[in-house]
């Protein structure tokens, strides 16, 4: 009691003007108990922790005093350290590196090794090897779901800029599994369907056509054109390249083959464009940008186009067909989602 | 090491891109065989059986038509055999007496004289089955009588001794509720032990009985897992359940005696293409399209092993076919190596060798796997330690 009686007179030097009339009553209590006693540190007895009170008022004071003390210990410590440093100069021991998500990832031991024959040799003959053998060009068919509203058919014009050989067509309440031979005899090769809910799309269907696989993804974080802020001027018909970041799984290899599909296989440097496909933590940020090089080693970047984010939910063998395809990876979150640092893609 | 690491594996794999894999469970490796050297997608193996004499050789059945000895003994391929007529791959391959049997997805299923060369004779008997074939399976007690079944293929059960017609021919069950007929898709086939009964998966999510002892030849027992269509089926060593895959990497096993479920097994990521059981311990392989060969433990007592529901999965880079797991006991640890002689049944003086050389090459063994069991343990007491806090 005695000490939580000078804590409370030191809660009153520091907040008497608040503290005044509820501490009122107290301090006479504190001021017999404890007359002259020079308020120490806060010495509780052990077992005492600040939640045990039950006043409100007091505990949040006890609270933030408590908190301003582990700031100040925080800050010299750091200091501390950094005179050390200093004065070791040189000799110094590295800064310790931060733990990310990113860092503490789970070794994955699907990750492609770049010298593996057989890896590459799946690759090689996968059903992506005539477009990466130069055999055939892209020509995608762009479509949304039924009915679509105003943002969805934006994004699907925006996307046609971005992707060239591209074409929008209307829904009109076709099935796909009708659309696909249909395509496949007009030699499409690749087929995106924007799923759309609530006015914003939120899916995206993408299907290689002959009898390659699909990929269904979460779409989210759209923004079109005007949404984004200091964007240049529209893209022109100029070919982009295509950057694919962090795709290091099998599954992610599979991924971002699709992706690179998309687009011809010869970009023209003159025009400047890129298009990113970013991996971090299994979510794919695209970007279009135009890049100029002002010096060696410095790049100006303006964004153009739509950007989204995706998710992938599954890979099926085969075209599109939901019911009876084989899936050769399904996302089920309730077996995979179990670790925060094990990652698919 | 080819040699005797072919000796050691546990589990056979085909892959999509023409791989042979044998793979070693205890120390969790993989060994690949080709035919040729290089992988090649012609070769994708599309059925795997054992061949004669124990578990010595392995016939694969490739998307070429061929059919290829391998031993594994020495660790290679040592002949093949082409066997043309009809369209598709192999859906079925058995061997009998000498003889093996083939069935492609078109329907014509052939009996050719087994000569290990590369001759292609005549098949010895041709038999149209009806297209759409998607498994056919030997009955590994009359190995004579062989099931077909496939889309809109209805079941029928062939005594190859016997006459050009089916021993059996199963009826689609009735019209649906809206009176429609139901479709028929039947994925895969099994024999059921100690009985005439043959159970069937179907990919409209189905799993039947028949039994062609009783006069009716609707199914006899007919249950439903999941929504997608289920792919394959093995039954689980007491012989009163089965358990299945569907094409979303979905396991479930399922008692027959009720058609109940009795349990799911998580960890497939894609469709599941081979699923085999071991004859008596209650272990379970599966692959599929996901690339990852798993073993998981079925008959869980509820308590701590229950948290390692796979033992372990191994990820082998193509997309898996059919698998194979041998059924020998003596797996693990060195206590179980006795077995050995008991399990050196009245067979020929081969298999005695076969022993023979085994246990000579156990002993060889023996500092090296010392050490794998000792990890396994402490792998399991790790396991263990976390489980024995809770509650």
């Amino acid at each position: 009691m005695e000490e939580t009686g000078g804590s409370r007179k030191k809660g009153l030097k520091r907040k008497r003007a608040s503290e005044d009339p509820q501490e009122a009553a107290v301090v006479e209590d504190g001021a017999t108990e404890s007359g002259g006693q020079p308020p120490k540190a806060n010495a509780f007895p052990p077992g005492f922790s600040i939640s045990e009170i039950k006043n409100k008022q007091r505990r949040h004071l006890m609270f933030t005093r408590w908190k301003q003390q582990q700031r100040k210990e925080k800050l010299a410590a750091k200091k501390k350290l950094k005179k050390e440093r200093e004065a070791l100069g040189d000799k110094a021991p590295p800064k310790p590196i931060p733990k990310t998500i990113d860092n503490q990832r789970v070794y994955d031991e699907t990750t492609v090794d770049p010298n593996d024959e057989e890896v590459a040799f799946d690759e090689a003959t996968d059903e992506f090897a005539s477009y990466f053998n130069r055999q055939t060009s892209p020509k995608i068919l762009i479509t949304t779901s039924d009915r679509p509203h105003g943002r969805t058919v934006r994004l699907c014009e925006q996307l046609s800029t971005v992707i060239p050989n591209s074409h929008v067509y209307y829904r009109r309440g076709l099935a796909l599994k009708k659309i696909i031979p249909q395509c496949i005899s007009r030699d499409f090769t690749d087929l995106i369907v924007i799923n759309e809910d609530r006015k914003t799309p939120n899916g995206l269907i993408l299907s290689h056509l002959p009898n390659g696989p699909t990929a269904h993804f979460k779409m989210s974080s759209v923004r079109l054109r005007k949404e984004i802020k200091r964007r240049g001027k529209d893209p022109t018909e100029h070919t982009p390249e295509i950057i694919l970041n962090n795709f290091t799984t099998r599954l992610g290899h599979s991924v971002g083959r699709m992706f690179a599909s998309l687009f011809p296989h010869n970009p023209q440097f003159i025009g400047r464009q890129v298009a990113t496909f970013h991996n971090q933590r299994d979510y794919i940020f695209f970007r279009f940008h135009r890049y100029i090089f002002r010096s060696e080693k410095k790049v100006g970047i303006q964004e153009l186009g739509p950007r989204f984010t995706l998710k992938l939910r599954s890979l099926q063998k085969g075209t599109f067909d939901s019911k009876y395809g084989e899936y050769e990876w399904v996302h089920k979150p309730r077996e995979m989602d179990t670790s925060r640092r094990k990652f698919h893609l | 090491m080819a040699a005797a690491g072919a000796r050691w594996n546990h589990v056979w794999v085909g892959s999509e891109t023409g791989i042979l894999k044998g793979v070693n469970l205890q120390r969790k490796q993989a060994a690949n065989f080709t035919a040729a050297g290089q992988p090649r997608r012609e070769e994708a193996v599309s059925a795997l059986c054992w061949g004669a004499g124990g578990e010595t050789q392995i016939l694969v059945g490739c998307a070429d038509r061929t059919v290829r000895y391998f031993s594994t003994e020495e660790g290679r391929f040592q002949g093949q055999s082409h066997c043309p007529g009809g369209e598709g791959v192999f859906r079925g391959l058995a061997q009998v007496d000498g003889t093996l049997i083939t069935c492609v997805d078109s329907g014509i299923l052939r009996v050719w004289r087994d000569n290990d060369k590369e001759t292609s004779s005549d098949p010895l008997l041709e038999l149209r089955v009806g297209p759409g074939v998607c498994r056919m399976r030997q009955d590994p007690v009359h190995p004579h009588v062989v099931a077909t079944g496939g889309k809109e293929n209805a079941l029928k059960v062939w005594d190859l001794q016997g006459s050009e017609e089916p021993v059996f021919r199963a009826k689609n069950v009735r019209n649906d509720w809206l009176d429609l007929r139901v479709p028929i898709w039947d994925q895969d086939i099994q024999f059921l032990p100690e009985s005439q009964k043959l159970v069937t998966c179907t990919g409209y999510h189905q799993v039947r009985v028949y039994d062609p002892a009783s006069p009716q030849r609707r199914p006899v027992l007919e249950t439903t897992y999941g929504e997608y269509p289920l792919t394959a089926m093995t039954l689980t060593p007491g012989g009163n359940s089965v358990i299945v895959g569907n094409t979303h990497g979905q396991l479930a096993e399922i008692d027959l005696r009720q058609g109940r479920l009795l349990g799911c097994l998580k960890g497939l990521a894609g469709s599941v293409r081979g699923l085999q059981c071991h004859p008596s311990k209650p272990l379970l392989a599966s692959c599929g399209l996901d690339r990852i060969l798993r073993v998981h433990r079925i008959r869980n007592p509820r308590g701590l092993e229950h948290k390692t529901p796979h033992l372990l999965q191994v990820y082998l880079k193509s997309q898996l076919n059919c698998l194979l797991l041998s059924g020998r006991d003596n797996w693990e640890d060195e206590p179980q190596e006795p077995q050995e002689p008991n399990k050196s049944s009245p067979e020929d003086t081969e298999v005695d060798e076969l022993w023979a050389s085994l246990e000579a090459a156990a002993k060889r063994k023996l500092p090296d796997l010392e050490q794998t069991p000792g990890a396994f343990q402490t792998r399991r007491r790790k396991k263990k330690r976390p489980g024995s806090t809770s509650p």
